[in-house]
């Protein structure tokens, strides 16, 4: 609902920088942050919203944020490719692709040696397998056997150049995890309930046992790389596997499953929505209301002061 | 180390039985193998993992032999370390320290010892110290440390040799401040690093010939103490800037730049820059010979400037023919 709003507003201008809408997506944000506790440390990407609401991150900032304005979460400086927020601990979303997996890490080794007991997780694409850092962050997570967790939404597509000509077509990127001997489970990602056991299980296990753990998600993105929009026109995809995954859109089916199993009724249910409408009005309020950063902004805050 | 737990060191050989031409012997010992450790050969991802726990409150201290190796960290260094306090809009600070060694001589060649601190300065959020003597080089590395920014360290392999009077106990010499190594009137010579010690070498034999040398260590290349330039270009009007780094685009371009923005009318002359050719480093003596600059190159560029032909019999008489590749008798390789 945040997404498709963001889409709706796009075309007003006002929202002056890039979104990666995670329309499609949304069951792996959900089920795995629904696993993390608030103390577990959480970074990722680009397609970074999902992820930064599940965990608990504040939406009028994040709005905020996307407007450019000063009480966004990083001030205006960010945008939506940067979203933050300490109170929850989410240290960070970045464009660089697989740039923030050994900062992730780090923080996991961080708190190894602060004799802390957190667990650090971070969101990439399935393109982030591809990077050097990816193995790099895998070789020195099993060296340590630090307490991070893996999650990769494998989507298909890095902007529109598919995964066949990008990786192996016999290879899921999980069993490039298992070979440097961290635990790594593939599964779908459009299933909320499979991705919430899944992670579940990853959690006890790096909380219990330590050491890092892999989950790779195969779910789809429904619109544009960057943008409102949808790009089926563009012809880089199948419209029929399209429609195939629209068919299998994670928040529809969900919904579905829990009014047949009566776990919810329709009342609740619209409940719910109404509810999550009136905050999302209430963030985007906030946020056209709320003041763009003072000039001097511009040029202060390159250093830290000490 | 003793002081603040958070601080720890990590890179390849930190904790070998060489440690890293000496500078880390014992350390291990000392504070354990948790603090003081040997790293996988990931220098991206290390650097990674370094700016990650700096994100949580600890110190790390990332060392690497040779500067070139570090170039394979430029997405974490760039993108992320000299970024994250300004792009999460000041929220979180990056304590992060890039120690990092120049080559010089007996053969490193173009990629064991390039001079990269003109690359490093010209990042927004990364802090570039470059010490010279024994004493700033604690005094700095604590700054460093305990500076809550990035900062890339960088330090002369030929300047682990020198001597100098260092003080037991913790004291700081400040970022960004320059300093005077000598006081003079009739020109200025900025220095940097080893061409630091280049430059007294020159203001001696240039004292002989009756010019007298202001020599500025800049200590800290960014942020860069302009005052300190300025005062004494204004005071001397003429500038000579010798840098150990290559010459286009460069650490004395940025200072010429600066005495032409804010000394235009007081200077004397045309300002001159002594640095490296624009082209890799050679391989062989024969070849660097011609590569690296030094005294008789500053002594005959400020002779150049008071008309002073006896400046010029230093660099006449250089031999060319013998090695210069060694920063002292004693180093007998292999480096």
């Amino acid at each position: 609902m945040v997404e498709e709003t963001i889409a709706g507003l796009y075309a007003l201008q006002q929202m002056r920088c890039p979104v990666h809408l995670c329309i499609g997506q949304e069951a792996v944000a959900a089920g795995v942050c629904a696993q993390l506790r608030t103390a577990d440390y959480l970074m990722s990407n680009h397609r970074s919203h999902g992820h930064y609401l599940a965990k608990g991150g504040d939406m009028k900032a994040m709005f905020a944020e996307i407007f450019g304005k000063a009480t966004g979460c990083s001030g205006g400086k960010g945008g939506s490719m940067h979203l933050v927020d300490l109170t929850v601990n989410i240290l960070g979303t970045t464009p660089i692709v697989g740039g923030v997996i050994p900062v992730a890490a780090g923080i996991a080794f961080g708190t190894v040696l602060q004799n802390k007991k957190r667990l650090s997780a971070v969101f990439m694409g399935e393109a982030a397998a591809e990077e050097g850092v990816f193995a790099e962050t895998l070789n020195f997570c099993a060296l340590k056997r630090l307490p991070v967790l893996f999650v990769c939404e494998n989507n298909f597509f890095s902007v529109y150049s598919p995964l066949s000509v990008r990786q192996p077509a016999a290879r899921s990127n999980s069993k490039l995890a298992a070979a440097y001997g961290i635990p790594a489970h593939a599964g779908d990602g459009n299933d909320v309930s499979g991705v919430y056991e899944a992670a579940g299980k990853a959690v006890r296990h790096i909380r219990v046992h330590g050491g890092p753990y892999y989950l790779e998600f195969k779910t789809y993105r429904w619109r544009e790389h960057c943008g409102p929009n949808y790009d089926n026109d563009l012809g880089y995809r199948k419209e029929s596997d399209f429609i195939k995954w629209r068919k299998r859109c994670p928040v529809e089916n969900y919904q579905r499953k829990l009014l047949r199993d009566r776990i919810l009724n329709s009342a609740v249910l619209e409940g719910m929505k109404s509810r999550i409408s009136a905050e999302i009005a209430e963030a985007v309020r906030f946020a056209k209301e709320s003041p763009f950063p003072p000039a001097s902004d511009a040029l202060s805050g390159v250093y830290s002061n000490r | 180390m003793e002081a603040d737990k958070s601080v720890y060191i990590m890179g390849l050989g930190v904790p070998d039985p060489k440690g890293v031409f000496g500078t880390t012997l014992g350390l291990q010992k000392k504070f354990g193998s948790r603090r003081v450790l040997d790293m996988p050969v990931s220098e991206n991802g290390m650097t990674g993992i370094a700016l990650g726990s700096a994100l949580v409150g600890m110190r790390p201290i990332i060392t690497h032999q040779r500067i070139d190796f570090m170039l394979l960290s430029l997405d974490q260094i760039i993108n992320n370390a000299a970024k994250w306090h300004y792009m999460f809009g000041g929220r979180q600070k990056m304590p992060v320290v890039f120690r990092l060694l120049v080559g010089r001589g007996w053969g490193q060649g173009p990629q064991h010892s390039q001079s990269l601190q003109a690359l490093f300065a010209h990042i927004p959020g990364l802090k570039v110290v470059m010490p010279f003597s024994p004493y700033d080089a604690k005094g700095l590395l604590i700054s460093a440390v305990e500076d809550d920014n990035p900062v890339v360290f960088i330090e002369h392999r030929w300047l682990h040799g020198i001597c100098g009077a260092v003080p037991e106990d913790m004291y700081r010499v400040p970022l960004g401040e320059a300093r005077v190594v000598r006081e003079g009137k009739d020109i200025t010579l900025v220095a940097s690093s080893y061409m630091t010690l280049e430059a007294i070498r020159a203001a001696a034999r240039l004292q002989e010939l009756g010019v007298d040398c202001e020599i500025i260590d800049l200590r800290t290349v960014k942020p860069l103490d302009e005052k300190t330039i300025i005062d004494s270009v204004m005071k001397t009007g003429r500038l000579v800037v010798v840098d150990g780094g290559w010459r286009s685009f460069g650490v004395s371009a940025e200072i010429v730049a600066l005495s032409s923005e804010r000394c235009h009318g007081k200077l004397a002359c045309a300002p001159r820059r002594i640095a490296f050719p624009d082209v890799p480093t050679p391989t062989s003596w024969a070849l660097a010979n011609h590569y690296y600059p030094d005294a008789a190159d500053i002594t005959a560029a400020v002779g150049g400037i008071f008309d002073i032909p006896a400046a010029m019999n230093d660099l006449n008489n250089r031999d060319c023919d013998i090695p210069r590749d060694v920063p002292d008798k004693s180093f007998t390789g292999p480096f």
